[in-house]
C-alpha cells in the first residue's frame, strides 16, 4: 500500500506529547500504515522519546521533556512520512491461544448460546475459525485489541457489568473479542478460559504479543487446560506461533 | 544497612509512588507515579536525594509511621504538622529520626495528597523500572496496618541543615491551565463557552485514576474509537459530565478528550477537595 494514501492531522497533546490522528478507515493496511510510521519515528528519535503509544487510527508520542518547538517538531514528525514509497509488509507472528470452552470454566458459554439461538459447538467454531489481529495493547495491562469477530457472534455488552471476570477469561463484548489478563470487573459475556498469562511484571517486554501480530483460537479440552496450566506453572511452557 | 519503618495506622490509600513507570503505556501500563508531583520533588530536594527516590503518599488521612533506626526525612505536600514522639516539627524541612522514633501527621488542614520523603528513598520493591504501587503490577497495591517499608540506614547527619526555598502551597490555586484537547474542536460555541465559563467542583467520586468533577456539560458527542490518553486528559462522559485523568488512569480510552491539563495544573488539582471549585484557562 501506499504511504501517501494516509492523511494525518498533527495536534500538540500536552507539554510533552503530540498526537498523530488520521479519520482513515480502520482497518489492516492503516495498521500497517501506523506500525510502519512508528518504527520510523522510534528509530528517528530514539532516547528523545519515552514512548510511542498506538492505537486504532493514532499515535502519542510522548517526549522525555517539554517540547520547545512544537511547529518545528510537528515538521519533523512529517518529514519522517513523506515518502511515497511502498510499505514493505513483514511476514507476521500467528499465535495459536488455547481457550477451553468447557461448562466447569465458562460457565456463560450456555448462557451466551441461548441468547444467540445457537448450540455452544457452533459458537465455539465461530469464534475458533478466524484469524484476528492485534491492533493495539491498552486497557488493562495486557489486554489486547482485536480485531475478526464473526458478525454472528457480536452481542452487546451486559447493562450490568460482572464485579469480576477472571484472569484469563475469553469474552465477547459489542463487536469485539478478547482475553482479561488479570481479575477485572466487565461488561463482556465470557465464553471461554485461556491457560496462558498475557501480562508478565517480571519480564522487560511484559506482553509477548506485539501490535500486527495475528491471534488464532484453539479449542482445548479441560485436562488439556490443566496441563498447561502445570507446565506454565513450573516454567514449561512457552506460546507457539507460526510465521504467516 | 538497611531497617525498616512500620505503619502503625494505614492513614487512607497509603502508597508507595515514584515519578512513574514510563515507558510501558504500550503494554497498557498506567503510569503511576505521585499525585503532585511537586511536593514529590520538594521531598526529594529536601533530602538531597536523586530526584527518582520513592516516597510514600497518603491521602486525607496521614498514617502514623514509627522507624527502626536513624534516618532523615521530609514531610511535604498536604498542610499538616508533623510531630516527631509528640515533638512539633516543620514541614518541607529534614526532621532527623532515631531508632525507635514515630512520626504523627496532625491537623491536616489543606490539600489531599501528603508525602513522606526519605533519606536515599524507601526500597520496596522495584517493577518495571518504577517503586510505584499499583495493583496489577507490584504485590501490594497499597499500604496497611503494620506494613514495613524498607530504608537505608543514615549514620552521618553532617549534611542535615540545608534549606530549601517552598513555594506558597498550590493547591489553593483555583485556575486550572489546559490546553485544547484533540476533540475539543468537536464542541460546539456554546458548549466551549459553558466549558471555559462555568465552575466545575471536584465531586466525592475521587481516586488516583481520576477526579470526576460535578457539573454538566451538554453533550452532543458520541463515544469514539479507543484513543490514547494521558494524566491530565478531560473527558466528557455522554452523561455529560466531566472526568479528568490522573495517574493510574488507563492508557486509552473512548470518550471525547476535549481537554488536557498542563503538567503543573494536574498538582493543583489533584490537592483540590471535594466540593472545592475550579476554572478552566485555556493557554
Amino acid at each position: 500500500m501506499k504511504r501517501s494514501e494516509v492523511e494525518f492531522q498533527y495536534k500538540r497533546y500536552s507539554e510533552q506529547a503530540i498526537l498523530i490522528q488520521t479519520l482513515s478507515k480502520v482497518d489492516e493496511n492503516l495498521l500497517e500504515t501506523l506500525l510502519f510510521y512508528k518504527k520510523s519515528i522510534e528509530k528517528y528519535y530514539d532516547k528523545l522519546i519515552v514512548e510511542v503509544i498506538l492505537s486504532y487510527n493514532s499515535l502519542l508520542i510522548y517526549y522525555v521533556s517539554t517540547i520547545e518547538d512544537v511547529y518545528g517538531e510537528i515538521l519533523t514528525l512529517k518529514s519522517l512520512f513523506s515518502d511515497d514509497g511502498e510499505i514493505q509488509v513483514m511476514k507476521k507472528r500467528l499465535w495459536k491461544v488455547p481457550v477451553c470452552y468447557s461448562n466447569s470454566l465458562a460457565p456463560e458459554l450456555s448462557l451466551f448460546a441461548a441468547k444467540k439461538s445457537m448450540n455452544i459447538e457452533e459458537i465455539i467454531s465461530l469464534h475458533t475459525a478466524p484469524v484476528y489481529t492485534t491492533h493495539f495493547i491498552g486497557f488493562l495491562p495486557g489486554f489486547l485489541y482485536l480485531d475478526g469477530l464473526n458478525e454472528k457472534l457480536i452481542t452487546p455488552r451486559k447493562s450490568t457489568p460482572s464485579p469480576k471476570l477472571k484472569k484469563g477469561s475469553v469474552a465477547i463484548g459489542g463487536n469485539q473479542t478478547g482475553i482479561y489478563p488479570c481479575d477485572s470487573p466487565g461488561g463482556w459475556h465470557v465464553i471461554g478460559c485461556t491457560p496462558l498469562g498475557f501480562f508478565d511484571v517480571n519480564i522487560e517486554k511484559p506482553c509477548f504479543v506485539s501490535p500486527g501480530d495475528k491471534i488464532k483460537f484453539v479449542s482445548i479440552k479441560e485436562n488439556e487446560y490443566n496441563d498447561i496450566r502445570l507446565s506454565i506453572s513450573k516454567l514449561d511452557y512457552t506460546p507457539k506461533f507460526d510465521l504467516i | 544497612m538497611m531497617s525498616k519503618m512500620t505503619l502503625l495506622s494505614s492513614g487512607m490509600y497509603t502508597t508507595i509512588q515514584d515519578g512513574g513507570r514510563f515507558g510501558y503505556s504500550k503494554y497498557g501500563v498506567p503510569k503511576s507515579g505521585a499525585m503532585d508531583l511537586q511536593s514529590y520533588f520538594l521531598a526529594n530536594a529536601i533530602l538531597d536525594n536523586d530526584k527518582k527516590c520513592a516516597v510514600l503518599e497518603w491521602a486525607m488521612i496521614p498514617p502514623i509511621l514509627e522507624f527502626e533506626d536513624d534516618t532523615v526525612v521530609s514531610v511535604t505536600g498536604a498542610i499538616c504538622v508533623p510531630f516527631l514522639n509528640e515533638i512539633k516539627q516543620k514541614m518541607n524541612s529534614q526532621i532527623q529520626i532515631r531508632k525507635g522514633d514515630v512520626l504523627r501527621l496532625k491537623n491536616v488542614t489543606n490539600g489531599v495528597y501528603g508525602f513522606v520523603g526519605i533519606k536515599f528513598g524507601f526500597q520496596s520493591e522495584m517493577l518495571l523500572r518504577s517503586r510505584s504501587q499499583y495493583n496489577e503490577i507490584t504485590s501490594l497495591s497499597s499500604l496497611r496496618k503494620n506494613d514495613q517499608v524498607s530504608f537505608k540506614i543514615v549514620v552521618d547527619f553532617s549534611t542535615s541543615n540545608a534549606s530549601l526555598f517552598t513555594p506558597p502551597f498550590w493547591g489553593k490555586k483555583d485556575r486550572i491551565n489546559v490546553f485544547e484537547g484533540p476533540e475539543f474542536d468537536m464542541l460546539t460555541d456554546h458548549q466551549k463557552h459553558q466549558l471555559l465559563n462555568a465552575k466545575f467542583s471536584i465531586s466525592n467520586t475521587r481516586d488516583r485514576m481520576a477526579i470526576l468533577l460535578d457539573g454538566l456539560l451538554e453533550n452532543t458527542l458520541s463515544s469514539m474509537l479507543s484513543s490514547p490518553v494521558l494524566p491530565g486528559t478531560v473527558q466528557l462522559t455522554p452523561s455529560g459530565r466531566l472526568i479528568v485523568l490522573m495517574r493510574d488512569c488507563q492508557t486509552t480510552g473512548g470518550y471525547p478528550r476535549i481537554l488536557q491539563l498542563t503538567k503543573e495544573s494536574i498538582n493543583v488539582i489533584a490537592q483540590k477537595r471535594s466540593g472545592e471549585s475550579i476554572k478552566f484557562d485555556v493557554l
